[in-house]
This record gives structure tokens, C-alpha cells and sequence, in this order.
């Protein structure tokens, strides 16, 4: 039951990845994607990872309860699940909210209007025209985000913890900055690109596929944010299982 | 010149073409003509290779389309402009980047030569001067014809035409039909017309084939079709009292 999805997935792929019939072409559509994935999307995770940060240093402050750990631990806390986790996990599930439904009903609306035909017809190989821009520049861009979103969430932690009196200035930045592996921006990363492929290939493959009309189109958004999601966890477990 | 060799397409259980043959030739109004479900666009999109046949052959000019790779596919669907349904006009770009659309994709002119281009396909379908109007601000006729001029951007040899009167008043079919005809005419192209509008049958069918319930029922000429003994067709082309009437003046 999942091999003739996943068959028609690889398939997709294999056409994705063919030769382009014009670069300067396809270089436009990479650009206004990556306006539309990338720029698009700033605000949305500004405000989710300032928030996430504020909320994760709360949470760790009201767990430490033993005066003999130091409160600067709060900061380490902060930066290495916001590195590891929070920030590419939580931003990569938003975007495909955000650009997953939007790519699969753009696509998934092409495709019942016969926009998709008309490209055929005239001998564009279209999954390469409506989809490899897009994985291309949500692959430059989401990891972009991902960086954002990782100083602004420790950032909002600082901010949280030193309102708040949870942990002073001083203790927030030396656990921020001691013990810091570059390891776990290389894993964040690496996280943040297999995400970004995630996200616009499932989202792509779902729009691509849709027949019927807009009823249809709904459905295939929504689908597109469901698997997206799931793929994205399953990701998430296998990177941090083979990388940490 | 297109022949079509015994085609078959099934859908799951739904056999949908049973062993269609046929030519269309050059310089004429070719109409595929049947009831919804007869199986003609189907038959229109084993045509262009939208479907796969699961038998028979396609051949453009004595070039074998179903036997054809991707590459050589592209290479014929260059020669190819197709008018759909729906238009199939893309949205986000206005009248005068859906036309130059494939000049941009698959030649090297200059702007000036596309614009040129564009501007001519405009004209000749009596829509000068509405280059920067989105698909959203035509109407059903205007977005036809903008498909007609995409279609001969690239000056095909083969044109095929989906249900080009479908949501279209008398009036403006009409229209359409004229510009479908002058066009096959001027440039000598192989035109391949799916249509149930018996206004389009009589106007412009030079070669029609009547497709029922997957087959090929009958295949004729306009001039032939008024006095056919095919109970099918009769049922077909003379289902209203008014054309029945119609008949009976011939």
C-alpha cells in the first residue's frame, strides 16, 4: 500500500532533477520563490521563536529547584534545545503549515485548471518548472530561517529570564556561551536542509497528484501538511539517532 | 498529417477506447464529435501523449509518437499548440507573458522579436492592445481566443482544440469557430477539434469521426452527415426538435 505512493514520489523526484530546459528561466522562478518561501516567511518565525525561547527559559527556571545547580545552567538549557531542536523542529513544522499548504494547492489548483497540461503540451517538463525552484529555494532559505529563528528564540529566553528575575543577566550569557559545541549548529543545519526538502516535495507531490476539482485541491493541501509533519518527526528521529 | 492506429485506453475496468483508427489530414478542420463519456477527449489526450495508449500508435507525419522517448516526445510537442477546455491560461502572468511563455521557454530571441510575435498572435485574434490584462480580467470568450494565440505562438503544425464552444454564447462560438478555421486555412496546420456543438459541426466539420461508447461509429464530412443512416448519429446530431426540424428541410 505505501510502495506504489512512494514509487510515484521517486518517480516525481527523478522528473524534479531532469536537465532544465533554460537556467535564466528557472534562476527568475528560484528567486521570486525564495522571496515568497524565504521573505515570506520571516515575521511567522520571528515571532514564534522569541516566544519559544521565553517560554523554554520559564519552563527550565521553574524545574530547578535545587540551589545547588547554578542558574546559568537555564542558559545552556536554552541554546542547545533551541539549537537541537526547537528551532528547526517547531519553524519546520510552521513552515509546512505555511508554504506546504501553499505549494500543494498552487500546484494541486494547476493541475484541475489544466495549467499543468498546457505545460505538458508545450513540451515543458513540468515537475521540473513548478517544483525543483521551490526545493531549491526553500533548501537555500529555510536553513536562513532556521538561523534567525535560533538567535531570536535565545535571545527572547534572555529577555524572559531577565524580566522575569528567573535568572540574572550575567548567569543567562555565561551558560549561553560556556561549553558551546559547533557540532550542534552542523546537525540544526543539516536538519533544517532535509526539512526544507521535506516540506516542498511531499507538499509538491500531493498538489501534483490531485485530480477532481476544488474540493480535491483542499484536500491535498491538507494532506500535504499532515505528511509533511509526520515526515519531518520521522526525520527528526533519525538525524538526532545517527548524528548525536 | 496525424494517423491514429488502433487505439485502446482503459481507465481500471472502464474501457474507455476500443481500436480507434483514423487520419487527419493537413490544411483541415478535423472534428471528433460524440456524447459526454464517448470517449473524445480521451482519445484527444492519447493524442498529445497527456494519456498513454495501452495499444495502438500516434504518428505525426510518419513520426511514430507513442514508440518516442521523452526527449523526441519534446520535440514534437514543440510543432504542437493545444487550446483547452478551461483555457488552461496561467494566472499569475498576464495575456502578454502567457504567449510569450514558450517563446522564452524554447527560443533565443530577442525581446523585441517576442514582443513583435505577441503583438501579431494578439492581432490575429482581435485582441490588439490587451497585453497586460491578467486571465481573472477577460471574459470566457477572450481567454479562449488568448488561448488560440498562445497556441500559434510558436506557429505549430498541429493544433488540437478541446471543447472550444463549452460555456460560450451562439454569438461568440461563432467567433471562435471562424478563428479556428481561418487559422487552419492560413497556415496550413493540422487542426484536431473536440467538440458537441452541432453549430461547429455544420460550420466547420471538412472530417468528422463520431466516437460511440468508445468506438468509432461513423466518420464523414458535413456535407455527408445530414443524410447518414447511422441511427447513432441521427440520435445524436438531431436530438432537439429543432434540428430535427432542420433535417427535414434538407
Amino acid at each position: 500500500m505505501i510502495f506504489y505512493p512512494l514509487g510515484k514520489y521517486i518517480l516525481l523526484l527523478k522528473a524534479v532533477f531532469r536537465k532544465p530546459e533554460k537556467w535564466n528561466i528557472y534562476r527568475k522562478e528560484i528567486f521570486h520563490e525564495m522571496n515568497s518561501i524565504g521573505v515570506g516567511s520571516v515575521w511567522i518565525i520571528s515571532i514564534i521563536s522569541v516566544f519559544l525561547g521565553m517560554v523554554t527559559t520559564v519552563q527550565t527556571a521553574y524545574q530547578l529547584v535545587s540551589d545547588l545547580i547554578p542558574r546559568s545552567i537555564i542558559g545552556s538549557i536554552v541554546r542547545d534545545s533551541t539549537i537541537l531542536e526547537l528551532s528547526p523542529t517547531i519553524s519546520a513544522i510552521v513552515l509546512a503549515g505555511k508554504v506546504g499548504s501553499s505549494v500543494a494547492s498552487q500546484i494541486g489548483t494547476m493541475r484541475v485548471t489544466e495549467q499543468i497540461d498546457a505545460l505538458e503540451i508545450m513540451g515543458i517538463n513540468s515537475p521540473g518548472y513548478l517544483i525543483l525552484p521551490k526545493i531549491i529555494a526553500a533548501v537555500i532559505t529555510i536553513p536562513l530561517l532556521i538561523v534567525i529563528s535560533i538567535g531570536l528564540s535565545i535571545w527572547g529566553g534572555y529577555l524572559a529570564g531577565t524580566l522575569s528575575g528567573a535568572v540574572s543577566s550575567n548567569d543567562f550569557i555565561l551558560g549561553a556561551t560556556d561549553g558551546f559545541r559547533g557540532f550542534t549548529i552542523v546537525v540544526s543545519m543539516i536538519k533544517a536542509i532535509i526539512f526544507a526538502f521535506i516540506i516542498t516535495s511531499v507538499s509538491a507531490y500531493q498538489g501534483f497528484y490531485t485530480s477532481g476539482g476544488a474540493l480535491e485541491v483542499g484536500i491535498s493541501s491538507t494532506r500535504a501538511v499532515v505528511i509533511s509533519c509526520i515526515m519531518i518527526l520521522f526525520a527528526d528521529y533519525l538525524v538526532a539517532q545517527l548524528l548525536l | 498529417m496525424i494517423e491514429i492506429n488502433d487505439i485502446h485506453k482503459t481507465f481500471g475496468d472502464n474501457y474507455v477506447l476500443k481500436g480507434i483508427s483514423s487520419t487527419f489530414k493537413e490544411g483541415m478542420n478535423n472534428l471528433i464529435i460524440g456524447g459526454s463519456g464517448s470517449g473524445k477527449t480521451t482519445l484527444l489526450k492519447c493524442m498529445v501523449g497527456l494519456h498513454e495508449p495501452d495499444q495502438g500508435s500516434v504518428i505525426y507525419d510518419g513520426r511514430d509518437f507513442t514508440r518516442m522517448n521523452f526527449e523526441e516526445k519534446i520535440e514534437i510537442r514543440k510543432e504542437i499548440g493545444m487550446l483547452f477546455q478551461s483555457s488552461a491560461l496561467f494566472d499569475s502572468m498576464t495575456v502578454e507573458e502567457n504567449i510569450m511563455f514558450p517563446l522564452n521557454m524554447f527560443t533565443d530571441q530577442k525581446k523585441k522579436e517576442k514582443l513583435d510575435r505577441v503583438n501579431f498572435c494578439l492581432e490575429r485574434v482581435n485582441l490588439a492592445g490587451k497585453n497586460k490584462l491578467l486571465p481573472a480580467e477577460l471574459s470566457g470568450g477572450m481567454k479562449k481566443r488568448v488561448g488560440i494565440a498562445r497556441a500559434i505562438s510558436m506557429q505549430p503544425k498541429y493544433l488540437f482544440v478541446d471543447e472550444p464552444n463549452s460555456g460560450l454564447d451562439p454569438k461568440t462560438s461563432i467567433v471562435i469557430d471562424e478563428l479556428i478555421n481561418e487559422i487552419t486555412d492560413e497556415y496550413r496546420i493540422t487542426t484536431v477539434v473536440v467538440t458537441h456543438d452541432m453549430n461547429s459541426v455544420m460550420g466547420i466539420g471538412e472530417h468528422i469521426i463520431f466516437l460511440y461508447n468508445g468506438q468509432k461509429e461513423w466518420e464523414g464530412s458535413n456535407k455527408e452527415i445530414a443524410h447518414t443512416d447511422n441511427q447513432q448519429l441521427n440520435d445524436f446530431v438531431f436530438a432537439s426538435k429543432f434540428t430535427q426540424a432542420a433535417k427535414e428541410k434538407l
